[in-house]
């Protein structure tokens, strides 16, 4: 029996959290007692959504991509591609979503419809039926065992390395629409326009809290974002003040993110920001006030006044 | 038409949480409870779509141990008309809470669920879309707007990319995100009153569901913990260690 991986795409190519769920799929496979069967496969359901199954055919490790065409999966509506999901589950042994909203919105109604548990956004592969997994805003770490016959899970893209993209040569099979209940439409979208990387895929973040002070003087952090090729991130404290867009939120109920450098800026560092962003691998702080939680956590902090600091830093980066 | 809002009480969100010596779980003798931050949001939610005339009734529900019912009278002093505490002191998790309110909404028969995305002690974001699956009914999660209008619910969801808005036949079970909007705070002659609503306990097994856990937690272990560096002095000497000793610019 096989791991099935719910591929994140919009129909033209992949998400890269669907490669970091591979890996975690392929770590389950690893760790099942008939190890050598267990192949890991990957859904994708979409419209006109080829490209995106011919890109999973691709990643190494993958065996066969399951490719289901139809209008009612073109926006990723929850309710037909549970449906979907849920049909094909029966025949493997896990599935694993990205923790991303996609996985996260779908997820847990295919675990009902199965009648088992979900177990949320994985951050280790222990055992063929054990995880863990972060609680209490990753302030514990808690080893969840799965007694059930299918271990479906979603799987944080930080706590993975990304499975390589080139490599594979899997078959793909395209495999019936469910039905549609029907009773949810797609009515349109607002997507956040951006030059910058997404958060979740950027090698460097830098982050606005609320000592930004107004969404206008965000324009200091995009200047140093701009600079270093960075995306820019905000605490949930920035959010909630109406400064940025909820999808610029890293914390525990935001965007969980772990660049190679993560600057906070004017970040007093409560745990729920914390939750999203410490597993980065340098952080820097700048923050006036020198007891600032943020800075315990920080490679290197500066005590300064960001509005000084911030132009001070872009300029510095030009030389 | 009835709405009913699910509430869950948790450890206080400025708690900062110790993992027992035991590594049986996290502590919580003498520890601040309130509600989910979320489902305040629920609540507040579904108060506002009362006193825009758009429902008659809504009914809060908790399952939880008895103290739980303090987190459903705060509820109510926002706004809430009675309550329902499913009462356990067993870990109840999400797929067991989901079938316990798939239970209570077959008796109430409730034309709109709200609940939090996501309780900040587990943080598991499971129940709403579970309960939504059970019931077959749509859904509409990480819910930053609603337009109540007729028989259809449009919801404007919070996702990765920016957001998207989704038009649901009712009845159906929304989950709130952070912007939807800004809880109150109950005022003191509702609180009183609040303590004059009705509240009906009734048992998992009175509801016909088996609420015993399906997951086990093995062990719970602190973090591994990040150090301090360093402070440095200026904005040329962070340039030069982020370039010269990190090498990550």
């Amino acid at each position: 029996m096989s791991i099935l991986v719910i591929a994140e795409h919009d129909n033209a190519s992949l998400k890269s959290a669907t490669l970091h769920t591979v890996t975690a799929a392929a770590q389950l496979a690893a760790k099942t007692a008939n190890g050598a069967g267990t192949e890991v496969h990957v859904l994708v359901a979409g419209l006109n959504a080829r490209p995106a199954a011919e890109a999973a055919a691709k990643i190494a490790g993958v065996s066969k991509v399951l490719l289901a065409e139809d209008a009612a999966y073109e926006h990723g509506l929850a309710e037909p591609l549970s449906l979907l999901v849920t049909g094909l589950a029966v025949h493997y042994t896990g599935v694993f979503f990205p923790a991303t909203t996609y996985g996260k919105n779908v997820s847990p109604r295919v675990a009902a419809l199965l009648d088992v548990a979900q177990l949320s956004d994985i951050t280790a592969v222990v055992s063929a039926d054990s995880f863990q997994r972060p609680i209490y805003a990753g302030n514990a770490i808690a080893t969840v065992q799965s007694k059930d016959s299918i271990k479906l899970a979603t799987v944080r893209g930080t706590a993975f390395d990304s499975a390589a993209a080139v490599g594979g040569s899997a078959t793909i099979e395209s495999v019936t629409s469910a039905a549609n209940p029907g009773k949810s439409a797609f009515v349109s979208q607002q997507l956040s326009k951006s030059e910058r990387p997404e958060l979740t895929a950027a090698r460097i973040i830098v982050s606005g809290g609320r000592g930004m002070g107004s969404g206008e003087n965000f324009t200091l952090i995009e200047a140093v974002a701009d600079k270093l090729g960075a995306a820019v991130g905000a605490s949930r404290a920035a959010v909630d003040a109406g400064f940025v867009p909820n999808d610029y939120q890293v914390g525990q109920t935001g965007k969980i993110v772990a660049p190679e450098l993560y600057v906070a800026v004017g970040i007093s560092g409560a745990i729920q920001h914390l939750a999203g962003m410490k597993d980065s691998k340098v952080i820097v702080a700048i923050n006036k006030d020198e007891e600032a939680p943020i800075f315990q956590v920080a490679d290197y902090g500066l005590v300064a006044d960001l509005f000084q600091a911030l132009p001070e830093l872009a300029a510095e980066l030009s030389k | 038409m009835k709405a009913l809002v699910a509430v869950k009480r948790v450890v206080d969100y400025n708690v900062k949480i110790r993992v027992k010596a035991d590594n049986s779980g996290v502590e919580t003798t003498n520890v601040k409870f309130s509600m989910n931050p979320f489902d305040e949001i629920a609540v507040e939610e579904a108060v506002r779509l009362k006193e825009a005339g758009k429902l008659s009734e809504i009914v809060v529900v908790s399952i939880g141990p008895a103290q739980a019912q303090e987190t459903i009278r705060t509820a109510l002093a926002m706004g809430g008309d009675r309550g329902i505490l499913v009462q356990s002191d067993e870990d109840v998790q999400p797929l067991a809470v989901a079938k316990a309110l798939k239970a209570l909404v077959d008796k109430e028969q409730p034309s709109l669920v709200i609940l939090g995305k996501q309780a900040i002690d587990d943080d598991s974001n499971q129940t709403g879309q579970m309960l939504a699956a059970l019931l077959g009914w749509p859904q509409g999660t990480f819910a930053s707007k609603l337009v109540l209008d007729g028989g259809k619910l449009e919801v404007t969801r919070e996702v990765d990319a920016g957001s998207e808005t989704l038009s649901l036949d009712l009845p159906a079970v929304v989950t709130t995100d952070l912007r939807l909007n800004e809880p109150r705070y109950a005022s003191l002659p509702n609180i009183m009153k609040a303590k004059k609503k009705p509240i009906e306990t009734v048992s998992p097994a009175d509801l016909g569901i088996d609420a015993s856990p399906r997951l086990v937690t093995l062990k719970v272990e602190e973090p591994s913990k990040r150090s301090a560096g360093v402070k440095v002095g200026s904005v040329a000497e962070l340039v030069e260690k982020l370039k010269n000793e990190a090498k990550v610019i």
